[in-house]
């Protein structure tokens, strides 16, 4: 394992983007960086800008609209860069994968690392999904 | 010359104070979380994030705007925080650098971080950057005639020195500057400056992440973000050492003498961090008039009190 590598691992700061979303997840993410589960342990913190970002966190349905937005975020990010998707939603579309305006789970847009499923996944399931993009590396 | 150099890049300039810094840093951090009932990052934190930073991540340059400025600003700002380090913590090592009057150069260096952060702001051409440049430049504008105001108190406390050695010396011949009424105001108009300074919460609302997302810092990314995090970090130690040098008898480097020197640095972080942590981030025009009515009338209450003696 190299140095740079180990860096890296070390410092994954999270860029949120929440596609059509009903707001489950991103409540679960936020549950993350609470006293109880507490990211900052691993040295994630969340950040405001995309080009400081490493992981770039996708959950909600992705439609029409937002396919454009996710493209250009994930454009303007500094690579090397992580992407997961978080929730049903984000993996396969969950119940909106056959609705008029759904533009595809976040894998058929951009290139996915790690999936967490779930509607919502815990926070726990989040964290076990983190921990092993973290060994992928 | 050699010896200057050695002076400017490692013992009390850039690696030094850098490295301190980091440590600092993750004080900061550790004392955040804790206050928050969390566990916080691991000591070494801000080094993975700055190396992170540097070896790993992709620069990306503004398509619209001028790449030399945005590339130069933060290359200025660690270049400034370091000699302000030098002229800072040469007098409290004991080392007299022999130049009459630094108490002035050192209020010229330690905008200078500020400064370059405005122009690789507004050198980014991105309208959020811009936003946030201009409230930096606000900032500076009310908060460095308090910052003029306060050490005018010190060298009317240290009756007309404006040598931080002989400062130094003063104090540790007589009482620190903090045990008299104006040395105790002055301490609360030099916190402010300081949080001000470094950009802390009540004062942050040139990089606030939640409404212009960094603001200034926005579209920074690897090696020159790095470039501001190590401006960052020399900030974050030689700030503190300035107020412990100016107000709290500086140090001295004798036995049991060094672990007063790290408790004065980290009572003043630590009073940082606690004021950051407990105050919600204030609008530009509630910072102005804080600073330019309030601060101001204290510290020329207290510069009034230094004079008359109290």
């Amino acid at each position: 394992m190299s140095f740079k590598n180990f860096c890296f691992k070390k410092s994954l700061w999270v860029f949120h983007f929440g596609g059509a979303s009903c707001n489950n997840c991103d409540i679960e993410i936020l549950d993350c960086l609470t006293p109880r589960y507490d990211l900052e342990r691993f040295g994630i913190l969340l950040v405001g800008s995309i080009r400081h970002a490493d992981v770039l966190l996708v959950n909600g349905s992705i439609n029409m609209r937002d396919r454009d937005r996710l493209l250009e975020i994930y454009e303007q990010a500094p690579k090397p860069i992580l992407v997961v998707a978080i929730g049903a939603c984000g993996c396969t579309g969950g119940i909106f994968a056959e609705g008029n305006t759904f533009a595809g789970p976040v894998d058929k847009i951009i290139p996915v690392n790690a999936y967490i499923p779930g509607c919502p996944p815990k926070p726990e399931a989040i964290i076990a999904g983190i921990v092993k993009l973290v060994k992928s590396v | 010359m050699a010896v200057y150099l050695f002076y400017l890049i490692v013992f009390p300039g850039l690696l030094f104070s850098a490295v301190t810094g980091a440590f600092l840093s993750w004080f900061d951090r550790k004392i955040t979380a804790r206050v928050q009932f969390r566990k916080g990052p691991p000591l070494l934190q801000p080094f993975y994030d700055f190396f992170k930073l540097l070896l790993v991540k992709e620069t990306i340059l503004p398509k619209k705007g001028s790449p030399m400025m945005f590339l130069l600003a933060p290359v200025l700002a660690v270049a400034g925080a370091a000699l302000a380090s030098v002229f800072i913590l040469l007098p409290l090592f004991n080392i007299s650098s022999g130049f009459k009057g630094d108490l002035i150069v050192i209020f010229y260096l330690l905008t200078i971080p500020s400064f370059s952060y405005i122009i690789g702001s507004l050198a980014s051409g991105n309208p959020l950057a811009a936003v946030g440049g201009s409230r930096e430049m606000k900032l500076i504008m009310s908060y460095e005639s308090t910052f003029l105001l306060f050490l005018a108190g010190i060298i009317v406390k240290a009756s007309g020195n404006f040598n931080l050695y002989s400062v130094i010396s003063i104090q540790q011949n007589t009482t620190p500057f903090i045990g008299s009424v104006s040395g105790i105001l002055l301490f609360i108009v030099g916190i402010f400056c300081i949080q001000a300074k470094l950009g802390l919460v009540p004062f942050d609302m040139a990089e606030a992440e939640t409404e212009i997302t960094e603001g200034t810092f926005i579209e920074y990314s690897g090696p020159p973000y790095a470039m501001i995090k190590l401006a960052k970090y020399i900030m974050l130690f030689i700030l503190p050492s300035f107020l412990a040098a100016l107000l709290l008898n500086g140090f001295t480097l004798k036995g049991i003498n060094i672990l007063w020197a790290v408790l004065k640095i980290a009572g003043v972080v630590l009073l940082l961090t606690l004021i950051r942590n407990t105050n919600p981030r204030l609008k530009i025009k509630q910072a102005v008039s804080f600073f330019m009515i309030w601060m101001n009338l204290l510290a020329v209450i207290a510069i009034v009190l230094a004079y008359l003696g109290y």
